[in-house]
């Protein structure tokens, strides 16, 4: 049952809230122990909500819906660990502005997911608490690092569910899941109360079964937040409804289909994608963006630069882990040893070396060269396409432990969702069908800023054409 | 033997005066109970972002206009990367490459003092270092931490280095306090730590144009710190150059109690700040209608107030100085002016200057609260001749203290000269009567005797007269019977 219909029902008086989050908590009971989507699960705190719905006090448009949040995003008095041992006994005096944007709506919040630490990773293997595992196989990762979020969806633990997206975290694994996710413009969504990996690509977004529900959590999410001075200011998005492709311009993004390490399946998947939007009645043609070949390394220097700054408050002075030491910098040094993982500690060390003096321009102002020309890269595209088509993933879901020795390869399954994010542009995976072994696949839809009603119709025919 | 010239630059942190702080609502307010004008943004925690106080911007515009500085289009604040305790993000945003202003000046006393930059940055927490001897912390046995500070909005202004002695430092503090302090953008309490003052100092021969290696001296929380910081610093380097050492370039601490400045920071913990843009803040771009804004609510500037009262009044500049620096007192002083009926604008600033300003520090009163009407008929009754300079000064405390009108305590106290010619005739021809043999003997005495004999009549006609006589005109009449 779809979260639209859920709402629909539940303020209609024909379900209970607290019945439909009965049903998704059995199902938790049942697999959790296998996939570990979940850090924590608020089942006394989610039946208070459910019941407060059910007595009429808050029957908005996702009333008595079940959601499940990433945990990098702060919940009053709830743990927010990041997976991060650093945040250890941390809860946050506060709510973000996505959760209290959710509560308003009537959403019941069922639990906090797991996540590769502090985002970082596309596998969700990089959590202090354990990999979570792909429900279509549980020796498969999720992908990552909104991994708990993705399995969530999939596993039937929550309708929805809440990533964030600094390099493809939403998209990847939503598309490693069979399930459907969404990184909105930059500055749609406020990041106030998400825990920055790197601020200038971060961005939150939802996951859901199908293309509708998606719209419906992000329409839910989204509009400006004085809290946040990157938000956008304006009026609420309205996603529609519509699957109506005819005359679209939609541009296939040829150095992806093209790209090395691209499994025949994913490539065969998208260019199906594309005849069947093109047999809906849009234009389709391939199209260049040079620049996007330099996405992967410019993204790794600006996201891990922002991250070693972001990240510098974790020095066990004011909350979360301490490790004593003989004197204030000995202790701040051995906390952080503690605390953070083998990949944060890579991200940490990478990005003040490229901030470094005398490094500075060679790196990180390099880095933001490469950007702009990605940018540019787009416009230009946008003078002849209204959407752009790719892979989300190069691959299907791999196996647990397959790529953790090898952080290159690890970083390569955001080869063609991180150019997305350098833009801002909104980039969403629809599931597409499956591989030889059943496995799915998700297919790329991105657009211009603002584009969300577009790229949102474009997946909606994606979604009824997908075998 | 080579002369060397002392060359200064100071880097002056002044909080801004702002109601709530930088990047957060918490209220910006000294002296609170520690860690309770605290909240999720302004102690950095996990997901908190900052939103730009607009007061802010618009103080750093209002200096702008003070010290002559550029307003780019857009200004752009940065992270600066270090870990210390009392910085809650373990970064400090600032200003780096792309400034709010630039490039202004100063004038003290005729000179021209470049102001190389005054940018935005948030303060830190402060730090209280416990056990231990000194109150630093690498000998301290724990350490605690006050954010109350942290986030308050800071205004860093920088001067280039064209400042050649420590009594020029010392007079551009004076005079950018003065000017802070009357655009109203900040408190400048040094005592209190809301202005700070940081001094490069390096030495050169004289005559050369290139700079020294220099020193950057932190820890001055006084004026007089400055001074004597300066000039041991000076002293310090020319010892060195003269025999033929180098100056290491580095931070020194001023040791207060020991009169003198010691090494900080040793190389290797030398800072890399990587300072890089500040990824949660959009840049500043001051629109028109905000400069136009900021233009028209200008006050008139400390320097431009003195060379009016200089002008229109005929005063001294020393004294224009001092009446310019209390907030308020020239527009008492204006007030009063513009209240007289005989007196004069210069005979107001005398008693402004003097005793007004000897009871205002004694009260700690503001000059809003006194009567400027009171004081120019104090002015005016001296003026007229109706009381002496001697009686107003009585006269003027007891108007300031009981909030009377002069001519009424005058009256009361019958305190009112005798100015009228024929009456003080009497009294004279009175006095030499009683005294036959006076004038002989005057005549034929030497300077000292004459003016102790004169002194002797003066004192004699005063007791007959009831100390009410006007000496003027009693020594007029003098003159003629003595000559």
């Amino acid at each position: 049952m779809s979260a639209r219909e859920i709402a629909a029902d539940v303020r209609a008086g024909r379900r209970k809230a607290r019945d439909v989050l009965e049903e998704h908590l059995a199902r938790v009971d049942a697999r959790e122990a296998d996939v570990h989507a979940f850090n924590l699960v608020l089942a006394d705190a989610a039946r208070a909500a459910a019941d407060a719905v059910d007595r009429g006090e808050n029957v908005g448009p996702l009333a008595g819906v079940p959601v499940a949040l990433k945990d990098n995003m702060c919940t009053r008095g709830i743990a927010t660990t990041c997976s991060s041992r650093i945040l250890e006994g941390w809860r946050p005096p506060y709510d973000a502005t996505v959760v209290e944007r959710l509560r308003a709506a009537g959403a019941v919040v069922v639990g906090k997911t797991n996540l590769d630490e502090f985002a970082m990773g596309s596998s969700t293997e990089n959590s202090a608490f354990g990999p979570t595992r792909n429900p279509h196989d549980l020796a498969l990762v999720p992908g990552g690092s909104s991994g708990g979020s993705a399995a969530a969806v999939a596993a039937g633990f929550a309708p929805l569910a809440l990533g964030s997206d600094t390099g493809g975290s939403i998209r990847q694994p939503a598309a490693l899941c069979g399930v459907v996710g969404a990184k909105p413009t930059y500055g749609a969504v406020s990041r106030y109360g998400l825990i920055a990996f790197a601020s200038s690509l971060d961005q939150i977004g939802p996951f859901a079964a199908n293309v509708d529900d998606a719209a419906l959590l992000l329409e839910t999410i989204w509009g400006h937040d004085p809290c946040d001075s990157t938000s956008i200011a304006g009026s609420r998005a309205s996603l529609g409804s519509g699957a109506d492709v005819n005359g679209l311009r939609v541009g296939l993004i040829q150095e992806m289909i093209g790209s090395e390490g691209l499994e025949p399946a994913v490539r065969d998947a998208v260019r199906a994608a594309a005849d069947a939007l093109g047999a809906a009645g849009a234009k389709v043609d391939t199209v260049s963006l040079p620049s996007t070949q330099y996405g992967i390394a410019a993204y790794y220097l600006i996201a891990p630069a922002e991250a070693s700054s972001n990240l510098a408050r974790y020095d066990g002075v004011r909350y979360g882990l301490r490790v004593d030491g003989e004197d204030v910098s000995r202790m701040n040094a051995a906390t952080r040893d503690a605390g953070f993982g083998r990949e944060v500690k890579r991200r940490i060390m990478l990005g003040t070396y490229a901030l470094s003096a005398g490094y500075y321009d060679a790196y990180y102002g390099q880095a933001q060269r490469v950007r702009t020309l990605i940018i540019r890269d787009f416009e230009r595209a946008y003078e002849q396409f209204d959407v752009l088509l790719a892979p989300t993933s190069p691959t299907v879901a791999f196996e647990i432990g397959a790529k953790t020795a090898d952080p290159l390869a690890m970083y390569l399954c955001d080869v063609c969702t991180v150019p997305v994010n350098l833009t801002g542009h909104p980039g969403m995976s629809v599931p597409f069908g499956t591989d030889a072994a059943g496995l799915p696949i998700g297919v790329q839809v991105i657009a211009p800023a603002l584009g969300e009603p577009v790229m949102f119709r474009v997946a909606r025919a994606i979604e009824e054409a997908s075998p | 033997m080579t002369a060397y010239e002392t060359v200064i630059g100071l880097e002056v942190h002044a909080e801004l005066a702002t109601a709530s702080k930088m990047f957060c609502g918490c209220p910006n307010e000294f002296g609170e109970e520690p860690n309770t004008n605290i909240c999720p943004v302004c102690l950095g925690l996990p997901g908190s972002l900052p939103v730009l106080n607009e007061k802010a911007v618009e103080y750093a515009l209002r200096v702008a206009e003070a010290l002559h500085l550029h307003v780019p289009a857009e200004s752009v604040f940065s992270r600066k990367n270090y870990f210390y305790p009392d910085m809650p993000k373990n970064y400090q945003t600032s200003q780096y490459d792309l400034p709010i202003t630039c490039d202004g000046w100063l004038d003290v006393d005729g000179a021209r003092i470049g102001v190389t930059r005054a940018h935005l940055e948030e303060d830190t927490g402060k730090s209280s270092h416990m056990g231990g001897a000194t109150g630093r912390i690498h000998d301290a046995d724990f350490s605690l931490v006050d954010y109350n500070r942290a986030g308050v909005p800071l205004l860093e202004i920088v001067s280039e280095p064209d400042i050649r002695s420590a009594d020029q430092a010392k007079r551009y503090v004076e005079e950018l306090r003065a000017a802070l302090l009357a655009i109203g953008v900040s408190d400048v309490k040094m005592e209190e730590g809301s202005m700070r003052v940081d001094a490069n100092v390096s030495v050169r021969p004289s005559g050369s144009n290139e700079l020294g290696t220099r020193a950057e001296i932190k820890n001055l929380n006084s004026l007089r710190s400055l001074v004597h910081a300066i000039d041991y610093e000076a002293e310090r380097q020319r010892g060195l150059v003269k025999g033929g050492e180098s100056v290491v370039q580095e931070t020194r601490h001023w040791d207060e109690a020991g009169g003198r400045t010691i090494s900080g920071r040793s190389k290797e913990e030398a800072h890399d700040y990587r300072y890089f843009p500040e990824p949660d803040l959009v840049p500043v771009a001051p629109t028109e209608e905000m400069r136009a804004q900021v233009r028209a609510s200008m006050p008139e500037l400390p320097s431009e107030q003195r060379a009016r009262l200089v002008r229109d009044w005929g005063i001294r500049e020393e004294d224009a100085r001092v009446i310019v620096a209390v907030p308020g007192l020239v527009t008492y002083a204006e007030r009063a002016v513009a209240a007289l009926k005989t007196g004069t604008a210069k005979d107001i600033a005398n008693w402004v200057r003097q005793d007004v300003l000897a009871y205002l520090n004694e009260t700690g009163l503001s000059p809003a609260v006194l009567s400027a009407e009171m004081l120019a008929e104090l002015v005016d009754l001296v003026a007229a001749g109706t009381i002496s300079r001697n009686q107003a000064k009585d006269v003027l405390d007891e108007s300031l203290r009981e909030e009377k009108w002069p001519r009424d305590i005058v009256e009361a106290k019958g305190l009112a000269q005798v100015s009228d010619e024929s009456a003080l005739a009497a009294a004279v021809d009175a006095f030499f009567a009683a005294n036959a043999g006076f004038v002989d003997e005057y005549r034929a005495a030497d300077d000292k005797a004459q003016k102790k004999k004169r002194g002797f009549a003066m004192g004699e006609l005063m007791k007959s007269l009831q100390g009410k006589g006007n000496a003027q005109v009693l020594n007029k009449l003098l003159d003629e019977r003595l000559s």
